[in-house]
C-alpha cells in the first residue's frame, strides 16, 4: 500500500513550515534514512529523512510551497510492485490540515481530560501528606534515662543500624581513620571495618552520586558531608538523581539514602561555612528533611532516616554536637518522621523552631514566663513532611505565632510556616505571624557582627511580646 | 599486558585485521538487534514529527553497533546506565519496544507510566538503571552500581555509558579516581560521536583521544571502532574480563557517529552533508553486517528481507500500541513521590 510522507514537526512549537527543496524526484528509489527534502522553519532549515523504503511515487507539495501545515502529506512512497496509479492523491490543502499535536486538539475525551481544568480534576492530596505521622512511641515508666551528647547519640544510631542491617554503610571525608571531622563516627571503623566505614577523597559531587548509585542498587548508604556547605557541590546528585528518580521511573526504582552532617552557623567561620540549608532542601518533593535539637531526637530520628526507603537529608548542628540531653535507654528507640513535638506547653503564644533555633526559643520562653507570658514551644524536628497539624492546633489555642530560624527570611521555612498558619488558622490569629531569622547578609567574621547576624534570645522575646501586644 | 596498558595509558587496541569473526548466529542476531534500534528510532523521529512524542527526543541512529556489541559481552546481573540518548540501550538490554515507545508518547503503559519520557526510563528486571538527563550525572551513579557489586562480593559489572561531551565534566574524573582507588568493576564506555551537541570534540577537548582520559588515574583505556559490532564485542569481552577479575575499571572509547542532529530540533549545520554521507555509505554498522551475512551465504537476500519485515512489524506493533495506549490517569500526578 502506498505510504504518505507527512510534513514533520521539527520542534515542540512548530505548526507549519516551507518546503524549501526536494532532493529526490518522482521515480527515484528511496531508502530508509535518505534525505529527501529540506524544510524551512522560522528557526532553521532542516532535512527530512525517509522512514520508509520504496519508490518516490508522487510529490504532492512542490518545492517553494510556503506555510505547509504539520502532518500534511507531502509525498507518496510506493512499495514493491506498486505504481503511481495506486495513489489516490489527497488534495494539497495546508490550511485545512488538522493539527496533530494533542495540546492543540480541541477534542478531549472523557478519559483524558485537560489538566488545565481544575474543576474536572479531583486533586488527591500530595503524597507527603497522605500518611498520618504516628505518635512518639511510649517510653515505659521507669525507663532509665542516660545523659549523652548529640554526637554520641548520632554515633549510637548509626552503629545500631549497621548492626541491624548489613546493607547500611557510612561514607564521607575523614569518617573512618580520622574518626570523623567532628568525631561523630568515632569508633565505627574499629567495629565495622573499612568495607563499611569508608574514607572518600574530597569529592562531594562524586561520592554523593556514587552513594545514590549504590542506593539505586539496593544498598543503604549514610553519606556524611563534612558540613552541608560543601554539599552545594553535590546538589545536582541530591536533587536530580536522589529526589526525582522514584517519580521519573513511575515508582519502579528509588533510593534509600541518608545525607547527614552539620548545617548552619558554627562559630566564627565566616560566610562560606555558615549557611543554613533548611529551606533549600525542604523545598524539594521526593526527599525528607530532618533537623533535630535534642540527643534523643537525634538518635530516634537518625535510626528512622536510615530505615526510610526514601532519600533523607539529616541536618545536624556543630554547636549542638557537644550538648547533653537525657536519652531513653531502650534497645531500639525509633521516632516517627514528620511529627513535631511540644517541647514546652503554654497558652499565650506559639513559638515554632527546630535544631539550634530551639535553644533560643526555649530560653526566650523562660524569660517570657518571668513576665507572665506562657509560650508554647514547638520543636518541628522534621521540616518535610511538615507537621502542620501540631502547629495549627497550637495556634488555635494561643492565637499568636513566632517562628525562629537561623536561615534567611526570604523564602525561608518561617515564611512557609506563616503561610500555613494563615491558610489553616487565619480566623484564630490575634496578630500577624512574626519571623525571627538570620539577618539578610552573608555571615560576617567579626565576633560582634556575627552575633548580630544570628537570631538571639532577645529577638525572640521581643517578637513574642510584639505579637502579644505587650 | 595490564602493566603495559597502564604504562602508556592506552591498552593495545584491536586492529581491523584482528577483529574476530562472528558466528552465523552472532552476525544474524547482531544484525537483527541493530536493525531493531534503527527502525525504532526512525519511527520515533516520525512520531515526533506527528506530534505524538513531545519535548526532547535524542535519536541513536548510527551508533547501534556500540550497545549491541557491548550487550553481547554481558551476562544477566550486569548493570547498564547511560545519559539521555538512551533508546538504543534500553532495546539492547531487552526492554520491550512497546513499553519504550509508550513512554515516548507519554502513555500509561510506558516504562515509567508516562512520567519520565524519552530521557528517563528504567528496568530493574533488565538491569537498566536509566536514562539520566543531566550530562555526566550517570557516571558517579554507574560507579555507585559498581560499588554495590563490590560491596556484595558478586562478579557483576556496571557498564556506564557517556558521550564525548560528558567526558569534559568534572564528576567524571571524581568517579574515575574512586573507581580505580577502590578497584570497582565498572566499564566506562565513552561513545565518541564527534559532537557534543553542536561542538566538535576538537573544539571542546584539549585531549581528543578520550581513551587516555584515565591516564592519571591508572585506568587502562583503548579506542574501538564503534561502527563494527564485532570490534565492540571483542573489546567488551576484554574489558568485562578485566573487571570480573577484580582489576578495577576500564575505559572503552567507541569511535562512532550519530547521523541525526543532537535532538529533533537540531538542523546539524555544524557539519557537512558529505561527512555524514561518507559514514553512512562506507561505515554503516547495519549495512556492513548485512553484507557479511550475504557474502558468507549465511542467509539469502530473501531471508534477510524476511528479518527486515519481522523487525518492521515489531516496531509497527510498538507504534500502534503507543498511539492507542491511554494517557496516565490524573491520579498518577501525586503517586511515586515517596514510597
Amino acid at each position: 500500500m502506498p505510504t504518505n510522507i507527512l510534513m514533520p514537526a521539527l520542534s515542540p512549537t512548530m505548526e507549519k513550515g516551507n518546503l524549501a527543496k526536494w532532493l529526490k524526484k518522482e521515480g527515484d528509489t528511496v531508502r530508509s534514512g535518505d534525505i529527501i527534502a529540506e524544510i524551512e522553519t522560522d528557526k532553521a532549515t532542516m532535512e527530512v529523512e525517509a522512514a520508509d523504503e520504496g519508490t518516490l511515487g508522487k510529490i504532492l507539495v512542490p518545492e517553494g510551497t510556503q506555510d505547509v501545515a504539520v502532518n500534511t502529506p507531502i509525498a507518496v512512497i510506493l512499495g514493491d510492485g506498486e505504481n503511481a496509479s495506486a495513489i489516490k492523491a489527497p488534495a494539497v490543502a495546508p490550511a485545512a490540515a488538522k493539527p496533530a499535536k494533542p495540546e492543540q486538539s480541541e477534542e478531549v475525551t472523557e478519559s483524558q481530560p485537560k489538566v488545565e481544568e481544575p474543576k474536572a480534576v479531583k486533586t488527591p492530596k500530595p503524597a507527603a501528606a497522605q500518611s498520618e505521622p504516628a505518635e512518639d512511641p511510649d517510653v515505659p515508666a521507669g525507663t532509665e534515662m542516660v545523659t549523652m551528647t548529640v554526637r554520641e547519640a548520632l554515633r549510637d544510631a548509626m552503629a545500631e543500624e549497621m548492626r541491624r542491617d548489613k546493607d547500611v554503610f557510612v561514607m564521607g571525608e575523614e569518617v573512618a581513620e580520622y574518626q570523623g571531622a567532628y568525631k561523630v563516627t568515632q569508633g565505627l571503623l574499629q567495629e565495622f571495618g573499612d568495607r563499611r566505614v569508608i574514607d572518600t577523597p574530597i569529592t562531594e559531587h562524586g561520592f554523593a552520586g556514587l552513594g545514590v548509585g549504590a542506593g539505586l542498587a539496593g544498598l543503604k548508604p549514610v553519606v556524611e558531608f563534612m558540613t552541608f556547605n560543601f554539599a552545594m557541590q553535590a546538589m545536582d546528585q541530591i536533587i536530580n538523581s536522589a529526589a526525582k528518580t522514584l517519580y521519573m521511573s513511575g515508582g519502579q526504582m528509588g533510593c534509600s539514602i541518608v545525607f547527614r552532617g552539620p548545617n548552619g552557623a558554627a562559630a566564627r567561620v565566616a560566610a562560606q561555612h555558615s549557611q543554613d540549608y533548611s529551606s533549600w532542601y525542604s523545598h524539594i518533593p521526593g526527599i525528607k528533611v530532618i533537623a533535630p535539637y535534642t540527643a534523643a531526637d537525634a538518635k530516634g530520628l537518625l535510626k528512622a532516616a536510615i530505615r526510610d526507603p526514601n532519600p533523607v537529608i539529616f541536618l545536624e548542628n556543630e554547636i549542638l554536637y557537644g550538648h547533653s540531653f537525657p536519652v531513653p535507654k531502650l534497645d531500639d528507640y525509633v521516632l516517627p518522621i514528620g511529627k513535631a513535638k511540644i517541647a514546652r506547653p503554654g497558652r499565650d503564644v506559639t513559638i515554632v523552631s527546630w535544631s539550634m533555633g530551639m535553644s533560643y526559643a526555649l530560653k526566650a520562653a523562660e524569660e517570657l514566663a518571668k513576665e507572665g507570658i506562657e509560650a508554647e514551644v514547638i520543636d518541628l524536628r522534621t521540616l518535610r513532611p511538615m507537621d502542620t497539624e501540631t502547629i495549627v492546633a497550637s495556634v488555635q489555642k494561643t492565637g499568636r505565632c513566632v517562628t525562629v530560624e537561623e536561615g534567611w527570611q526570604q523564602s525561608g521555612v518561617g515564611a512557609e510556616i506563616a503561610a500555613r498558619v494563615m491558610e489553616h488558622a487565619f480566623d484564630y490569629l490575634d496578630a500577624p505571624v512574626a519571623r525571627v531569622s538570620g539577618k539578610d547578609v552573608p555571615m560576617p567574621y567579626a565576633a560582634n557582627l556575627e552575633k548580630l547576624a544570628l537570631p538571639s534570645v532577645a529577638d525572640v522575646v521581643e517578637a513574642a511580646k510584639a505579637v502579644s501586644y505587650r | 599486558m595490564a602493566d603495559a596498558a597502564v604504562k602508556d595509558a592506552t591498552a593495545t587496541p584491536i586492529t581491523a585485521s584482528q577483529v574476530p569473526e562472528f558466528t552465523k548466529a552472532q552476525d544474524i542476531g547482531a544484525y537483527r538487534d541493530m536493525l531493531t534500534i534503527r527502525r525504532f528510532e526512525e519511527k520515533a523521529g516520525q512520531m515526533y514529527g506527528m506530534g505524538l512524542i513531545g519535548g526532547f527526543c535524542h535519536l541513536y541512529i548510527g551508533q547501534e553497533a556500540v550497545v549491541v556489541g557491548m550487550q553481547m559481552a554481558l551476562k544477566p546481573g550486569d548493570q547498564v546506565i547511560t545519559g539521555y540518548r538512551d533508546h538504543g540501550h534500553m532495546l539492547a538490554c531487552g526492554m520491550d519496544p512497546k513499553g519504550v515507545m509508550a513512554e515516548l508518547t507519554g502513555r500509561s503503559h510506558g516504562y515509567s507510566r508516562g512520567k519520565g519520557g524519552s530521557m528517563h526510563m528504567f528496568s530493574v528486571e533488565k538491569g537498566f538503571y536509566g536514562g539520566h538527563g543531566i550530562v555526566a550525572a550517570q557516571v558517579p551513579l554507574g560507579t555507585g552500581l559498581a560499588f554495590a557489586n563490590r560491596y556484595r562480593g558478586n562478579d557483576n559489572v556496571s557498564i556506564t555509558y557517556f558521550g564525548d561531551g560528558a567526558a569534559n565534566q568534572g564528576q567524571v574524573y571524581e568517579s574515575f579516581n574512586m573507581a580505580e582507588l577502590w578497584k570497582l568493576p565498572v566499564i566506562y564506555v565513552i561513545e565518541n560521536n564527534r559532537y557534543a551537541m553542536g561542538t566538535a570534540s576538537t573544539r571542546s577537548s584539549a585531549e581528543t583521544n578520550l581513551s587516555r582520559r584515565g591516564l592519571s588515574f591508572k585506568i587502562p583505556g583503548e579506542q574501538v571502532d564503534g561502527m563494527d559490532v564485532r570490534a565492540v564485542k571483542a573489546a567488551g569481552d576484554k574489558a568485562v574480563a578485566w573487571c570480573r577479575a577484580g582489576k578495577g575499571p576500564y575505559i572503552l572509547e567507541m569511535l562512532t557517529y550519530r547521523y541525526r542532529g543532537h535532538s529533533m530540533s537540531d538542523p546539524a549545520k555544524y557539519r557537512t552533508r558529505e561527512e555524514v554521507d561518507e559514514i553512512r555509505q562506507h561505515h554503516d554498522p547495519i549495512d556492513m553486517a548485512r553484507h557479511r551475512i550475504i557474502e558468507k551465504k549465511w542467509a539469502s537476500e530473501d531471508e534477510v528481507k524476511k528479518i527486515d519485515t519481522e523487525v518492521r512489524d515489531r516496531i509497527n506493533a510498538a507504534t500502534e500500541f503507543a498511539t492507542n495506549d491511554p494517557e496516565p490517569d490524573l491520579s498518577e500526578l501525586f503517586t511515586d513521590v515517596y514510597r
